[in-house]
């Protein structure tokens, strides 16, 4: 049986991939200077943690509040192993995220029974069980002061974080691919059941689907997102502080998520790109930070429910005939 | 012995502080369902509130007082303008909401006061009181004498005033109190200037002992948290004896097991009651399950 | 031959026996309705047979296999399916994914193909939307294939639950209140829908209000009043079965006219 024909802005994943490739591959020519490059880097990085935790909140329903804690520990992880160990970057990125997986899926099997009000205290808590070990742990963490980490090499190519033009290519890379395979997620019979669990646990359950399982993979899948951004980070930034495994963190990737339109994962790019860009830009944002993101949390939820991006696309649609 | 006796006062004066976190958690969600996750920031309100106002050249009882009333119009404006207009909502919108208004007030305290610690001076002086070897801070008395006053009056509010049934027959079963002619929106605003008001009296309170500072709030909501669902979430005798209870915990884990990992304690505590004691100790609502 | 027995069943919520003491048998192939009046535990009795309760004592069998405790989705892998009388749509995925999540048991579903969408998993969720878009065709709702379903009319959705559930290859249906809320047309049309999946040779439990629905359908009605077994029989013999009729004219007064009215 054939298939109604889609409108280009509405499949995503032809159409969409395509315009984010496009504008990702014109995008260095708008970037005039060092500076910006950086920013864009940032961007996207912090997109790459915030199209998985957005398969978290807003596909599957189940919000977690400790979500730096898993970008924290890719980073450490990186840190430790290719600076301290000497292990090459590749490795100890996919050692981190490997262990970061086994860490979710042994939390999230008893934690993820939990719902609501309670998943999201229980999620606060392991972060700050975290960060505080991470901040406790001198000898191995360097503690609240922080630590230096290697830069990142690929296959014997090494890639100064000033190399911007280098960076801004991985990442552009792996944002597509980030972007990609979420999108393969969310349209497969995995994403399905996840978006029905979300709509109605009760009816998916006696639909044949394992709830708890699919809580749990989607908990490791985004784990790993957030855990592989945080070790791009930590090298690209060649210094770490407990910072980024704080709950202030979390909450800046879940205002991410909410800003940007839950449930849409080119949202979760311009979510990023407003939290990230915003600071550049506004001298006095580090100050008025938490005020701002709780300010556009409580917006968004009042006025804004689907987010920027699906909001902006309503309205375009609406105009067309 | 004495080691003990130490490092239980220190748990019963911070566990009566969670305690009265928890009771704010359980007056609030008693309304309204809804967790409140800026309840610790209640008690940050407080507690800066009163240093910045005493700094300022005001007498302690006044800033006190002062304090404790910008809690509670704190508190009603948090009602107002983000918790009644998103009615209905689901329940990870109402969890985004108070996260938002959480994040928003410590960011605020950040830029009315500053990034300092703060502390307040002792009420009765710093002469320690000798008991058993060990020594009690007065301050501490006042702690749980406060927290104890706090009781009291909650006790005779819930079952001596019309109002406070009103709140017990809302908490019980909203429809049917609106029915009774119940204005259901004007207990959900008091609940949030009660749990506001209990929050800053405790943050007054403690703060000569403990300290304070912007970024107070979260870790007191997590303990008051686990302090609430270790009493039984809804039970206002659980959140005194959890919150108790999650002081001493924690105090002893610092003592005798590691003073770096005292605040693991209560997340511990947490995961423990939430898989094997759902209803808590006094049997409050059952922990939601799939 | 008996594909579901349900023996000595009792649940208790707190002090309140929702389920005392029930046993039936439902024989395959047959069409099987539980009728009673509100409260009487019809939908507890659903949930007990689809694992969302534990029952406090009792058994039950299903295909002579014992699945008291056992969790839903694993008793839906059995062919054990339901709808719900109160609508569990997934309101923001369109009326073919509702019915392909239905279908999840019987396609591929590995996390690692999903995400990089192996030619496996193209191929079988293709199979899967053709096989939805037919169910959606056999339950009459081919024009709401793209709509989400939080924008469908009330009635359509009644249908898109039976759809979902068939799309699970259910041996045995289980359908709380199909009718409740439809029109006379509306009401018409699921008793056909109904027939025709008995057709299929897929048995069916009904619980229904709609007297006239449930009298020309059922081959076997179960009569439930505060959680216990009031009567059972064929329609003919409930209808003159004076326990019957003194619980319904007894408990519901004008309410209880359905028993013998006709449909409209």
């Amino acid at each position: 049986m054939p298939l109604p024909p889609r409108r280009w802005l509405d499949d995503p994943r032809r159409g969409g991939l395509a315009a984010l490739a496009l504008i990702l591959a014109m995008l260095p020519l708008v970037l005039s200077n060092r500076f910006h490059f950086d920013v864009a880097i940032h961007v996207g990085l912090a997109a790459i943690a915030v199209i998985g935790l957005n398969l978290l909140i807003g596909y599957a329903g189940q919000i977690s509040l400790g979500h730096a804690g898993f970008f924290g520990l890719g980073a450490y992880g990186s840190a430790v192993l290719s600076g301290t160990h000497g292990w090459p970057p590749l490795l100890a990125l996919l050692a981190s995220a490997l262990a970061v997986a086994t860490l979710a899926f042994l939390v999230g099997r008893p934690i993820l029974r939990l719902r609501g009000h309670y998943l999201a205290m229980a999620t606060l808590g392991m972060g700050l069980l975290i960060f505080m070990v991470i901040t406790n742990e001198r000898a191995i963490t360097g503690g609240p002061d922080g630590m230096s980490v290697p830069g990142l090499s690929l296959f014997g190519y090494a890639l100064g974080s000033r190399d911007k033009g280098a960076w801004y290519a991985l990442v552009a890379v792996l944002l597509l691919v980030a972007v990609w395979l979420a999108l393969n997620l969310i349209d497969s019979p995995v994403g399905r059941a996840l978006r029905a669990l979300h709509a109605s646990e009760v009816a998916a359950t006696v639909g044949g689907v394992d709830v708890a399982q699919h809580k749990l993979i989607v908990f490791v899948v985004s784990a790993v997102y957030a855990s592989v951004a945080g070790s791009l980070s930590a090298h690209y930034g060649g210094f770490i502080t407990p910072d980024a495994v704080g709950f202030l963190h979390s909450i800046e990737l879940v205002t991410m998520v909410v800003l940007g339109g839950m449930a849409s994962t080119y949202g979760a790019i311009v979510g990023a790109a407003v939290l990230v860009a915003l600071p550049q830009f506004l001298t006095a944002f580090h100050d008025y930070e938490p005020v701002l993101l709780g300010a556009i949390l409580i917006a968004c939820m009042i006025f804004l429910r689907r987010g920027l991006l699906p909001g902006v696309l309503d309205l375009v649609r609406a105009r067309r005939p | 012995m004495a080691e003990f006796l130490q490092f239980f006062f220190s748990g019963i004066t911070v566990g009566a502080v969670y305690a009265m976190v928890a009771l704010g958690f359980t007056i609030i969600y008693n309304a309204s369902e809804v967790i409140n996750f800026a309840q610790g920031e209640f008690v940050m309100i407080g507690g800066m509130t009163s240093v910045f106002l005493l700094s300022a050249g005001l007498p302690l009882p006044l800033a006190i007082a002062l304090a404790v009333a910008i809690a509670v119009a704190v508190g009603i404006a948090l009602n107002v303008l983000a918790i009644e207009p998103a009615r209905g909502a689901s329940v990870v919108t109402l969890i985004i909401i108070t996260i938002g208004a959480s994040i928003l007030l410590r960011g605020l305290a950040q830029i009315v006061f500053d990034r300092q610690f703060h502390t307040l001076p002792a009420f009765s002086g710093e002469t320690p009181i000798t008991i058993g070897g060990a020594a009690l801070q007065p301050q501490a008395l006042w702690v749980l004498g406060g927290a104890l006053v706090v009781v009291l009056a909650l006790g005779w509010f819930f079952t001596r005033t019309l109002m406070g049934k009103a709140m017990r027959a809302t908490a019980h079963n909203r429809l049917a109190a609106q029915l009774a002619g119940i204005n259901v929106r004007f207990v959900l605003m008091l609940s949030f200037a009660l749990s506001a008001a209990i929050g800053a009296v405790a943050g007054v309170l403690v703060t000569p002992i403990t300290l304070t500072s912007y970024d107070a709030g979260a870790m007191l909501a997590l303990k008051g948290f686990a302090a609430a669902i270790l009493g039984g979430m809804g039970s206002a005798a659980g959140a005194v004896a959890g919150g108790l209870l999650v002081g001493i915990a924690e105090a002893m884990g610092a003592g005798y097991i590691s003073s770096d990992y005292k605040d693991a304690v209560a997340f511990v505590i947490i995961l423990l009651v939430l898989f094997f004691l759902p209803r808590g100790l006094f049997g409050g609502k059952s922990v939601e399950r799939v | 031959m008996t594909i579901l027995a349900v023996e000595d069943l009792c649940k208790d919520f707190g002090g309140v026996h929702a389920i005392q003491g029930l046993s039936f048998q439902v024989r395959a192939g047959s069409i099987h309705s539980i009728i009673g009046p509100n409260g009487a535990g019809k939908t507890t009795l659903f949930n007990l047979i689809t694992g969302l309760y534990a029952p406090s004592r009792g058994r039950i069998a299903f295909l002579d296999e014992p699945i008291a405790g056992q969790p839903p989705h694993r008793l839906a892998g059995m062919g054990l399916l339901r709808t719900f009388q109160n609508l569990q749509v997934f309101d923001t995925m369109t009326a073919t994914e509702n019915v392909m999540v239905g279908r999840h048991l019987h396609i591929l579903r590995g996390l690692v193909p999903s995400l990089l969408r192996l030619p496996g998993i193209v191929r079988s969720d293709r199979d899967a939307r053709e096989r939805s878009l037919q169910l959606l065709d056999f339950v009459g709702l081919s024009a709401y294939a793209d709509m989400p379903a939080g924008a469908m009319p009330y009635g359509a959705l009644k249908r898109l639950e039976i759809a979902r559930a068939l799309a699970g290859e259910p041996k045995l249906l289980l359908l709380d209140e199909p009718a409740a809320g439809c029109n006379a047309t509306e009401t018409k049309e699921i008793d056909t829908l109904i027939q025709r999946v008995a057709a299929a040779g897929i048995t069916v439990v009904l619980v229904e209000h709609d007297m006239s629905l449930v009298m020309g359908i059922s081959d076997h009605i179960l009569v439930l009043d505060y959680g216990r077994k009031l009567a059972e029989g064929t329609a003919a013999q409930i209808r003159a079965n004076p326990a019957v009729i003194e619980a319904y004219l007894g408990t519901e007064g004008a309410d209880a006219v359905p028993l013998a009215a006709d449909a409209g």
